[in-house]
């Protein structure tokens, strides 16, 4: 069986990177299968897990190849490697519950159920994306879904998750906000004075910190003093704890628990989730300078979280090869058919270009100021 | 009618907001045991409760960035700054978030935030409390910027914002906080956004100006009527972003000469793209080129000695006002 997580790289010919079909065995792992949260669930919810995570994966790889080809304009960060984390998560949210990320957020994305097509067009720049084309690929929203972004400033979403957990407490819902985070976000001032305020308030946030290794092209050896970064919760009384993402199930068990002190206690959290990605920081990224290749091949080996997942659902009988196959073919033709969607899509015309700026503008029958509100240079 | 300062506006237009919508809470440094550093909102607390009248830490970025996340979700906080200098370790939550989330998101999400505080020189306190960020502020799509000068005009125009769908920066000033004047009782009293306002009649010289500046100007007009029986029309923007162009060029066309007046810097100001404006609509109309009087370009200076003269003040845009006639 073709190994499922390094499409881009068979292409270019590269039989090295093929995985084992052979359960990689892990050292030390913690079976988090028994777990209550995932004892009770039912084949087809592992399955759906299972499809989620390539899905998102045969998105990426194709969007990737559409970058290449030209089709996609500016930064495109990708989350091959870190299928997991988002997917995992979101699989023990209830509708109660909220999702903010960072810039890296197609697989949240899809992982809350928007449709590849809407996520490509966007990429593409078209109409029919998510946001008409206003914001690219690091400022997905779908609030319907209660997925609040994307956010393109490291960071800057730590205070926006904050204030959405207070709206929660504040309405009564018993919610939370989970915000996802990258590790280079850890040294952003403004994640501090979220931490304080959220535990100072007792409001139902869950800082996801991903880790990943790297602030761009920066290790964490490098960029954060005090190991691991979650322990940065502990000095404002939050609790915290470090997981591994490559583990769907541990995951989940990690979010559940914190999902449930927020839910019933109305406290925050911060959740470590260590995890890797395969591509460069983004696709300008060469990712030649800082991380050698075999680190890559051995994460791709051994902890890739796809292959893994795979492996325990194959030894549970839950899946069989050919059913992986079919479930494949499935994710890499939607992942096509959203690429033929999205070229086939029309541009945002230019008279769309100062809508969506202000709601006053778009609702002129509601309209209560006056004045002029867009200024142009000349006329 | 009732004769209540500029302070006293604010504080019942919050009031009146507050107990219409449960959505509006107010939230900011000092606002709540303390009334407020400069005491708008005294009595607050005690008629709402802590749920709604909110303490934060000194963390302008997170409670900024916080008050932005609420608002995505529905409520309406009106986040106050002890100055809008204060802001700016906050731009990314007012200038990339509040402003651009509606866009970034295809128009799918509202930010309903109101950002206010005083922005103003003029009170000898150095160059990190005296900014007037309008200009940046007016520069960002996605913000509306007010500056009301009067208390009638800050009560109508604070309870619009508070009101308004989108994200309001409203700078007010430390100076006018005690500046009375009669504010109408009526709970539903609002100033639109982007409403000009003809502070004086006259047919010689307009004086265009925003924020304490109109006061200013006021008294120029006084001077210039009584002493050199120079009749001066004054208007007051009110609002900066929506600008209300029609009554710019109504001004200029009626006395076809102009004095921009604001505390604002020279360079990149709000004047400099009204002087624009105006010589792109009513070129024709003018009988002398536009001039303009700012703060001195420089960053605020401490010794009262130096910031009196700084800022706009009554005998330097005399001096410039008499270039024009």
């Amino acid at each position: 069986m073709e190994s499922i997580y390094h499409d881009a790289d068979i292409q270019k010919g590269d039989s090295s990177t093929k995985a084992s079909t052979t359960v990689v065995p892990l050292p030390n792992e913690t079976d988090f299968s028994t777990d209550s949260i995932n004892h009770s669930l039912e084949a087809e919810e592992k399955i759906r897990f299972f499809s989620q995570m390539l899905r998102i994966r045969r998105f990426e790889e194709r969007s990737l190849r559409a970058y290449q080809q030209g089709h996609i304009g500016g930064f495109l960060h990708l989350y091959i490697g870190q299928e997991a984390v988002a997917v995992g998560s979101v699989s023990v949210m209830s509708q109660d519950d909220h999702v903010i990320t960072a810039y890296r957020d197609h697989g949240h994305a899809i992982a809350v159920g928007m449709e590849m097509d809407e996520c490509m067009a966007e990429l593409y720049g078209k109409k029919t994306g998510c946001s008409k084309g206003k914001g690219g690929s690091m400022h997905f929203f779908a609030p319907d879904k209660n997925f609040w972004g994307g956010h393109g400033i490291v960071g800057g979403q730590t205070p926006l998750g904050l204030g959405m957990a207070y709206a929660l407490k504040t309405k009564g819902t018993k919610g939370a906000c989970l915000c996802f985070m990258g590790d280079g976000a850890t040294n952003q001032g403004s994640f501090y004075e979220s931490l304080n305020l959220a535990s100072l308030w007792n409001l139902p946030v869950i800082y996801v910190i991903e880790n990943n290794g790297y602030s761009m092209g920066t290790a964490e050896s490098r960029h954060s003093a005090g190991e691991p970064l979650a322990r940065r919760g502990e000095a404002f009384d939050i609790d915290w704890s470090v997981h591994q993402g490559h583990d769907l199930y541990e995951v989940r068990s990690a979010i559940h628990k914190a999902l449930s002190r927020a839910r019933e206690n109305s406290r925050p959290s911060v959740l470590e989730i260590v995890t890797y990605r395969y591509r460069g920081h983004s696709v300008a990224d060469p990712d030649q300078t800082y991380r050698s290749k075999e680190e890559i091949e051995e994460y791709k080996q051994n902890k890739d979280p796809i292959n893994l997942f795979r492996d325990k659902l194959l030894k549970e009988g839950v899946l069989t090869d050919d059913k992986i196959q079919a479930l494949d073919k499935a994710a890499k033709d939607e992942a096509e058919a959203s690429a033929e969607f999205a070229l086939a899509s029309p541009f945002p015309d230019v008279s769309e270009l100062m809508d969506d700026v202000y709601w006053e503008t778009d609702n002129p029958e509601e309209k209560s100021s006056s004045g002029t509100i867009f200024f142009e240079s000349s006329r | 009618m009732a004769e209540i300062t500029y302070r006293e506006a604010l504080n019942q237009a919050l009031s009146e907001e507050i107990s219409r919508d449960s959505n509006v809470v107010l939230m900011g440094e000092e606002v709540a045991q303390f009334k407020g550093s400069y005491k708008v909102s005294e009595g607050l607390l005690e008629k709402f409760g802590s749920e709604r009248i909110i303490d934060t830490p000194i963390s302008e970025a997170a409670f900024s960035g916080l008050a932005v996340g609420a608002a995505m979700m529905g409520m309406r906080p009106v986040v106050e700054f002890m100055f809008w200098s204060f802001s700016y370790v906050a731009f990314d939550q007012i200038f990339n978030n509040a402003a651009s989330v509606r866009y970034m998101s295809g128009g799918l999400v509202n930010v309903p935030i109101v950002f206010r505080g005083p922005a103003n020189g003029g009170t000898n306190v150095g160059a990190t409390h005296s900014h007037t960020p309008e200009n940046f502020a007016a520069n960002t799509p996605g913000l509306k910027v007010i500056c009301p000068s009067t208390p009638a005009d800050a009560k109508g125009m604070l309870k619009a914002a508070i009101r308004d769908n989108d994200p309001v920066c409203i700078m007010e000033n430390t100076i006018l906080y005690n500046l009375k004047g009669e504010v109408p009782e009526d709970e539903d009293f609002i100033i639109p956004l982007g409403k000009a306002r003809v502070a004086c009649e006259g047919n010689d010289l307009s004086i265009i100006a925003h924020g304490r500046s109109v006061q200013v100007a006021l008294q120029v007009a006084e001077t210039l009527q009584e002493k050199h029986g120079v009749s001066v029309e004054v208007l007051d923007l009110r609002s900066i972003r929506p600008l209300d162009l029609e009554a710019i060029l109504e001004t200029v066309r009626k006395t076809n000469r102009v004095l921009l007046v604001e505390e604002n810097k020279p360079f990149c100001g709000v004047d400099a793209q009204i002087a624009f404006l105006i010589q792109e609509h009513a070129f024709d109309h003018l009988d002398a080129p536009v001039k303009r009087i700012s703060a001195i370009d420089v960053p605020q200076a401490y010794s009262k000695a130096l910031e009196n003269f700084q800022i706009p003040n009554h005998d330097r845009v005399l001096a410039k006002a008499m270039e024009l006639l």
